[in-house]
């Protein structure tokens, strides 16, 4: 009954948003809600199942950004041919150095493993270097101001949003093999870290896909507006709708995302909600309230906790990937861990831990606040102001700041529900 | 080869700068691991923290200004530190009567304290874009340099200068003169016996008649100081943007841990490995090295392992190893 009671609400403000300011904003505010959604799912999947504390939502929403990139931009042949396989070659005997430091570590006795782990790391890092410096710096001479990238493998990019869900997986694989098992806030400090270093990473690593030069253009699933607008059938099926053709083609494209994503939403929290039910759901909350006795259980605590963060981690990546979809563009710069890390945490906290559908409806109510508490501190401010002299300071300073205020309300509206509704909007059952 | 030149580079592009970070993130890991032992969390507000004692510092540095009141050859900044510790301090008193008091008194698990902490993170980050706005900000005055590099060249008729800023200089000893100052507090006096007390043992501290409200006060306290000395001297050095002061945060709790969370001489310890290492992992050693090989030998590369952008990739993996090789950090701090 609540669970109907909220979702008509969040359904109601976003159709509000529509006939109040235009059903184009509706729509922005419908599609992002709908990916918002699917990060709170994993970030809950994590928290709310398993306890994890993940602070690195960021890294795997860019991760799956970069899916898109490495997925369906066409290949630049002739970087693949200036360097594109030495770089393939560099990564690999990287990887491989690191193997080999921590089966020498693992290998050999006390004495003697730091001082091979050191030879082993120093010598893999000067060839490493001396193999990938040279190719990098040979494909990024390939006609820099369009491309200097290796581009990507020219797929239809629906195959993204897997590909970015399986790169999300492999890293959080890596951090989970090294962090989980530790005390909890540690988890927090490694996600927090590693998120930082991935975005480092395609900032800088211009080869991978142009860092701060931005990839734009990428390839969409959906028809583009201008062929829309120039196909007679369409413009004349729009106008018996009573709708010129840009409105139109704006929102058809708008609707075609809208599809698109419920579909994977939906599916995905099928699935979730079949897992948080299943014997496998079951262990995992076991876990989670008294991780002493199921090890004495026999459960192997690490293990599960390494999997369901693998599968939260991966929810994250197919969302970032749907995302950077929809915007049709990949800029590094754009990552902001208080946007796209703690603002899930608001979500799912807000939403209510542990119930699939509290996350869900978070992502959206949430999100819907998120862009709409601007305008509504605008309006706030104007009313403040009101009565001050025009051109005072204070109300310059007051009405220029409005922007700011976004941080501080999604703040108080966390230790508001954390304190007096600690369970959330939609507790767990 | 030259070795006396090839040495005043590595001073002035190594030692000087990665020491005076070093304090500045061990000032930082200090206010971090003293919230750890006494409240028992990673304080995942501490850099925002940090940046709204320096906001204050910084309006309080405008207003001694626009009086026209100075401090010589000295930044103003100085002068105006006591306003912005006072001020951290109310508002970090105020974040605990209102929100971390009450989770105390339930006695809830360390991990629902740093979601809280978050939470107030994003209150003081959108508190301080409130008032200052999000933009760099530069509020140095006073003489620039100690020594000049033209000075030192005109002195020592080396090649190379040695440039020495004055925030750097007074960061180092301001730095010195607060940790001596904090041991002699935690170590002399009644109320910082009381808190190491509480720290080791809550209970025991609770029997023998300890106030655990007087402790977390001034705890507080001691945080806001340390958290507004560390980043005032940050802003001096470098410039204040709220920004940064978040992604001071990772190489912060990386000293706290790799030095032992929990202990105060392990984070100054942490503070200037990770600085050394960050600055020694991110130079182009080539003019150093060019100076100390023999004739005819020098690198033609930049010889610089990682781009100064990946500083955070060094305190990260230096953090990853130590978690993983001795997770209790190199003096043996707390593990829950």
């Amino acid at each position: 009954m609540r669970t109907l009671a909220l979702f008509a609400l969040v359904a109601a403000l976003i159709l509000g948003t529509g006939f109040v300011q235009s059903w184009n904003s509706a729509l922005i505010i419908l599609n992002m809600g709908l990916v918002s959604a699917i990060m709170a799912l994993g970030v809950n999947l994590q928290w709310g199942l398993a306890g994890l504390f993940n602070v690195g939502v960021m890294g795997f929403v860019a991760v799956g950004g970069l899916a898109v990139v490495l997925t369906s931009v066409a290949p630049v042949p002739e970087a693949w041919a200036a360097g594109g396989w030495r770089v393939v070659a560099a990564l690999a005997l990287g990887a491989a150095a690191i193997a080999l430091s921590v089966l020498a570590w693992k290998r050999l006795g006390r004495g003697l493993r730091a001082i091979a782990v050191l030879i082993i790391a120093g010598l893999g890092f000067v060839a490493y270097r001396a193999l990938l410096d040279p190719a990098v710096a040979a494909i990024e001479a390939v006609n820099p101001a369009i491309s200097g990238n290796i581009g990507g493998l020219g797929l239809p990019v629906l195959l993204a949003w897997p590909v970015g869900g399986l790169l999300a997986a492999g890293v959080a694989w890596v951090i989970g093999k090294t962090a989980l098992g530790l005390r909890s806030d540690y988890l927090a400090i490694a996600t927090l870290g590693i998120a930082e270093i991935i975005v480092a990473v395609m900032k800088n690593e211009d080869w991978l896909a142009r860092g701060v030069k931005n990839m734009i253009g990428l390839p969409r699933p959906v028809p583009y507006e201008v062929d829309l607008q120039g196909d007679p059938a369409f413009v004349e099926r729009a106008a018996s709708f009573g709708f010129d053709a840009t409105t139109a083609s704006t929102l058809y494209v708008k609707i075609g995302y809208s599809l698109m994503f419920t579909a994977v939403l939906v599916a995905l929290l099928v699935l979730a909600q079949l897992a948080l039910n299943s014997p496998w759901g079951r262990m995992m909350r076991a876990i989670r309230d008294n991780e002493e006795a199921a090890e004495a259980m026999g459960k192997d605590v690490t293990a599960r906790h390494l999997q369901v963060f693998i599968l939260g981690s991966m929810l994250c990546g197919i969302a970032g990937a749907m995302m950077t979809t929809l915007d049709g563009q990949l800029t590094p710069s754009s990552y902001q861990p208080l946007r796209y890390t703690f603002l899930i945490w608001v979500m799912v906290i807000v939403g209510g831990s542990g119930n699939n559908l509290g996350a869900v409806l978070g992502g959206f109510l949430v999100w819907f606040l998120w862009v709409q508490v601007e305008p509504m501190g605008q309006w706030f401010m104007g009313v403040v102001t009101a009565g001050m002299a025009d051109g005072s300071w204070l109300k310059d300073h007051l009405l220029g700041s409005v922007q700011h205020m976004r941080l501080l309300t999604m703040g108080v509206i966390m230790l508001v529900v954390l304190r007096f509704a600690p369970r959330g909007l939609l507790p767990e059952r | 080869m030259d070795l006396l030149n090839g040495l005043v580079v590595l001073a002035n592009f190594v030692l000087i700068p990665a020491t005076a970070y070093g304090s500045q993130l061990a000032l930082g890991a200090l206010g971090v691991t003293l919230i750890y032992s006494i409240l028992r969390f990673s304080n995942f507000a501490h850099g925002d923290t940090m940046a709204f004692g320096t906001m204050v510092t910084i309006l309080a540095t405008w207003g001694l200004q626009s009086a026209g009141i100075g401090f010589g050859p000295l930044p103003t900044a100085l002068l105006a530190l006591p306003v912005g510790i006072f001020g951290a301090a109310l508002l970090l008193l105020a974040t605990d009567r209102l929100v971390y008091r009450f989770y105390r008194a339930q006695r809830v698990k360390p991990v629902i304290l740093v979601i809280v902490s978050t939470g107030v993170m994003f209150i003081y980050n959108g508190l301080t874009r409130f008032i200052i706005g999000p933009d760099d900000q530069n509020f140095a005055d006073g003489e620039r340099f100690v020594m000049s590099a033209r000075d030192f060249k005109a002195l020592t008729g080396l090649d190379e200068g040695l440039a020495l800023k004055t925030t750097q200089a007074i960061t180092v000893v301001t730095a010195i003169v607060v940790m001596v100052a904090l041991f002699w507090f935690l170590n002399r006096t009644r109320t910082g016996k009381s808190m190491r007390a509480y720290s080791d043992n809550e209970d025991l501290a609770l029997l023998s008649g300890i106030n655990p409200e007087r402790v977390v006060r001034v705890t507080w306290i001691l945080v806001a100081a340390l958290a507004t000395i560390a980043g005032t001297l940050y802003g001096l050095d470098k410039s204040f943007k709220a920004f940064t002061y978040f992604q001071l945060l990772l190489p912060i709790f990386a000293s706290a841990i790799v030095g032992g969370i929990g202990s105060p001489i392990g984070a100054i310890a942490g503070g200037f490995i990770i600085a050394y290492s960050e600055v020694i992992f991110t130079y182009a050693w080539k003019r150093v090295v060019g100076y100390m090989v023999p004739e005819g030998m020098e690198p033609d590369g930049l010889l610089q392992l990682l781009g100064t952008d990946y500083k955070f990739a060094v305190s990260f993996v230096i953090l990853v190893i130590v978690l993983l090789i001795r997770p209790t950090g190199l003096f043996q701090g707390k593990s829950i």
